[in-house]
């Protein structure tokens, strides 16, 4: 932390919330609209850090990478004045120009125009899912194991070309990873015990040997040999997308899943339309915002309003769920709704450092949704859903579902 | 200004035009708005339509911890089709031009020791780079060669760089000792080069020995490109929806698309992300974006119609 004192600067309203208590992780709505209504920065005293909830300065300090630096860390914790809990990553807590080829690298492999190859064998692993969830006819289920964690874990484990055994492991690492962005509360000490273990197993994958050839972990090792990246870089690339690429993606289906079991005029729609898919995936990326926050850290003194400025060397918090949200930019902010654009959301993040890997999440969320919607004639709530709590993530624990066949 | 630049390609306003050498310009590009321009890397270009309709691709040569400005070299060409004699005759400060991009087809990899060898006005993509080079504390070397050294831009900013720099103009010294600058083959290694023909044919000869992926090239000779960036409206089929959209000057097709109330997922709007990536099933895209590289360019079966325009008067696309 820094040695500044805690109190607000002139003419920044003060909040002492906790974003990462129980209670906001449970329902966040109200905390996001008192921050964004108290004004454009908020200074949250608790943790002394300058937050951003309104759409406009989330969206300027995302894609502002020379004024808010991301190699310092996107946690709360200042990689400058602390050791990090591993090796920072080469693409999310990495600056220009030292993040430029392995962005390159990464976003030539999982990039839309990559993926191409892989839409008919998704829509395909979706099928069969969906057949095996249904067998029987109509079916009762929890979504989130059932569908929003097993068709990621049966497809893109393969696509980075794991090896079979330990993919359990996947989703516990990643959850810690996310928990680790936020301070050191109960979340980062419920993960501690098994953090070496789950490390261990995660760095070993990252090994070339590890890795099926022609999937997207051979393609990083690849790109070493023809020297786009280094090979000290390349374990470190596949890295990101084992600790990335899982939990994010099983909370977005949990989110559109969601969306749809409470709105059944929609589910009717994508069924008649099932081009709505991708709009519905995005849609529910925004409505859900998977990722809550990140940090940055300011390089130097970024005004930001009227007067008001970040000094350098301090930690910015940005509410992506609450410019998500956000009445200023979107009609009708908190309904989910079919008909509306929801382009330039920020639930991927923006400018340089948007999700590499959105257009795999994009993927598998449309041979999904396509696949249910063939199938499922209606999915409604069979009762009482569960929240799981992470620092970083808004995710569900549980989501009873009645799947009725067509 | 007959200004008819379309308002989805990036409008930049020229806000200097700076004599370099001789034959030599510079220009500094902003958008008249003051907003952010978008982000690039060390190698990248942009394309730049030019009020008479031709497009031309010019290295990115400024500081991009700067996100509000850009800089290009133009060197005049005599025997060029015009563009360069418009950039140096007829443009002037205030003046707005299109941009698309930028695009990197020439991104600087990651090494300890890298060897730069520009060619005359082959100097503007190296520039950045040894910028990043020196930023990361990396070994390297640059040899710029020239007809004569009053052609020979920016020699004053790197005259800061002492004698990782060697200036060698023809007229005083001769042509460019590759072999002597080279040294033995060795790995690790990096060698980037741009300038004429000859200069990265000799290159490729003097590099023959060393490790593979070790020689970068650009060719600076711009490619002019085969259409005319169009002025007036054109249509676009909706082969799905069974919908023809007139697209006018001041609408992107993204926007004309969705206003006909066919849904295209978008994000960036800046032609970089790929959300919008639309299948193109006849005529030919006029691309804009930062993404595709020159042979999907030319095979024309896709675009990003967040930027991208047409060539032709009708354009067929999958949605």
């Amino acid at each position: 932390m820094t040695s500044a004192p805690a109190t607000a600067p002139p003419g920044v309203p003060t909040d002492d919330a906790d974003p990462f208590a129980p209670d906001v992780l449970e329902d966040p709505l109200p905390l996001h609209a008192r921050l964004r209504d108290a004004g454009p920065v908020v200074y949250l005293s608790r943790y002394d850090v300058y937050a951003f909830a309104r759409y406009e300065q989330v969206n300027a300090a995302l894609t502002n990478w020379q004024g808010f630096e991301s190699g310092a860390g996107v946690g709360l914790s200042n990689f400058r004045h602390e050791k990090p809990w591993r090796p920072p990553s080469l693409l999310l807590e990495a600056d220009p120009p030292r993040h430029d080829a392995p962005r390159r690298v990464l976003s030539g492999i999982v990039g839309a125009r990559a993926l191409r190859t892989l839409r008919e064998r998704w829509a395909a692993a979706a099928e069969d899912l969906v057949d095996q969830v249904l067998a029987g006819g109509s079916t009762e289920l929890d979504a989130v194991p059932a569908l929003a964690q097993a068709f990621p874990l049966r497809v893109f484990p393969d696509a980075v070309g794991l090896p079979p055994e330990g993919r359990e492991n996947l989703l516990p690492y990643g959850d810690h990873a996310f928990n680790a962005f936020g301070p050191s509360n109960d979340l980062v000490a419920k993960g501690a015990p098994r953090v070496a273990e789950l490390s261990a197993w995660v760095n070993a994958r990252c090994a070339r040997e590890e890795l099926a050839p022609d999937r997207f972990g051979a393609r990083i090792w690849g790109a070493a040999d023809r020297g786009e990246i280094t090979y000290e870089q390349a374990p470190l690339v596949v890295r990101s997308l084992l600790t990335a690429g899982v939990d994010t993606t099983v909370h977005g289906l949990g989110a559109v899943l969601y969306a749809f079991a409470t709105h059944p005029e929609h589910w009717a729609r994508l069924r008649s339309d099932p081009r709505l898919a991708r709009v519905a995936f995005d849609e529910a990326v925004r409505w859900e915002s998977p990722v809550q926050t990140f940090f940055r850290t300011a390089t130097t003194d970024v005004a930001i309003t009227d007067g008001v400025e970040v000094p350098a060397g301090r930690k910015i918090l940005m509410f992506l769920a609450a410019a998500n949200r956000d009445p200023r930019r979107w009609t009708d902010p908190d309904a989910f709704d079919l008909s509306r654009d929801p382009s330039g959301h920020v639930g991927f993040g923006m400018g340089i450092h948007q999700c590499v890997g959105q257009h795999v999440a994009r993927l598998e969320a449309e041979a999904l949704l396509t696949a249910l919607a063939r199938r499922v004639a209606t999915i409604e709530l069979a009762g009482p859903t569960r929240r799981h709590h992470n620092n970083t993530l808004r995710a569900w624990e549980s989501l009873p579902m009645r799947l009725r066949e067509a | 200004m007959n200004g008819a630049v379309p308002a989805n390609v990036v409008s930049l306003e020229v806000v200097t035009k700076t004599r370099e050498a001789d034959g030599v310009v510079s220009l500094m590009l902003a958008r008249p708005d003051g907003r952010r321009l978008p982000d690039w890397t060390p190698g990248a270009h942009i394309d730049v339509v030019l009020p008479t309709g031709i497009t031309r691709q010019y290295s990115l040569c400024g500081d991009r911890f700067d996100a509000h400005a850009y800089r290009v070299g133009v060197l005049r060409e005599p025997d060029g089709r015009g563009g360069s004699a418009y950039v140096h005759d007829v443009l002037a400060p205030g003046d707005v031009i299109g941009v698309g991009g930028p695009r990197n087809n020439f991104p600087l990899v990651p090494s300890t020791s890298y060897l730069f060898v520009a060619g005359g006005i082959g100097i503007t993509p190296l520039l950045p780079m040894i910028h990043q080079a020196d930023l990361l504390g990396a070994d390297w070397r640059l040899l710029y060669g020239g007809r004569a050294r009053e052609s020979m831009a920016f020699r004053d900013e790197l005259s800061a760089y002492g004698d990782r720099v060697r200036v060698v103009p023809q007229d005083e010294r001769g042509l460019l000792d590759l072999a002597a600058f080279l040294g033995a083959p060795r790995p690790g290694v990096k060698v980037y080069c741009c300038g004429p023909p000859p200069l990265l044919a000799a290159m490729e000869r003097a590099c023959a020995a060393w490790p593979p992926y070790t020689l970068h090239l650009e060719r600076f000779v711009a490619k002019e490109q085969g259409a005319p960036a169009r002025s007036g409206p054109f249509a676009v089929e909706l082969a799905r929806a069974g919908v023809v959209v007139d697209v006018p000057p001041h609408l992107s097709v993204l926007d004309a698309v969705r206003a006909a109330g066919v849904d295209v997922l978008s994000s960036c709007r800046q032609g970089t992300c790929g959300t919008c990536e639309t299948t193109v099933l006849a005529g030919r895209p006029d691309h804009r974006d930062s993404i595709l590289a020159d042979h999907e360019r030319a095979a024309g079966d896709c675009m990003f119609p967040c930027v991208s325009r047409s060539c032709d008067d009708r354009l067929v696309l999958d949605l």
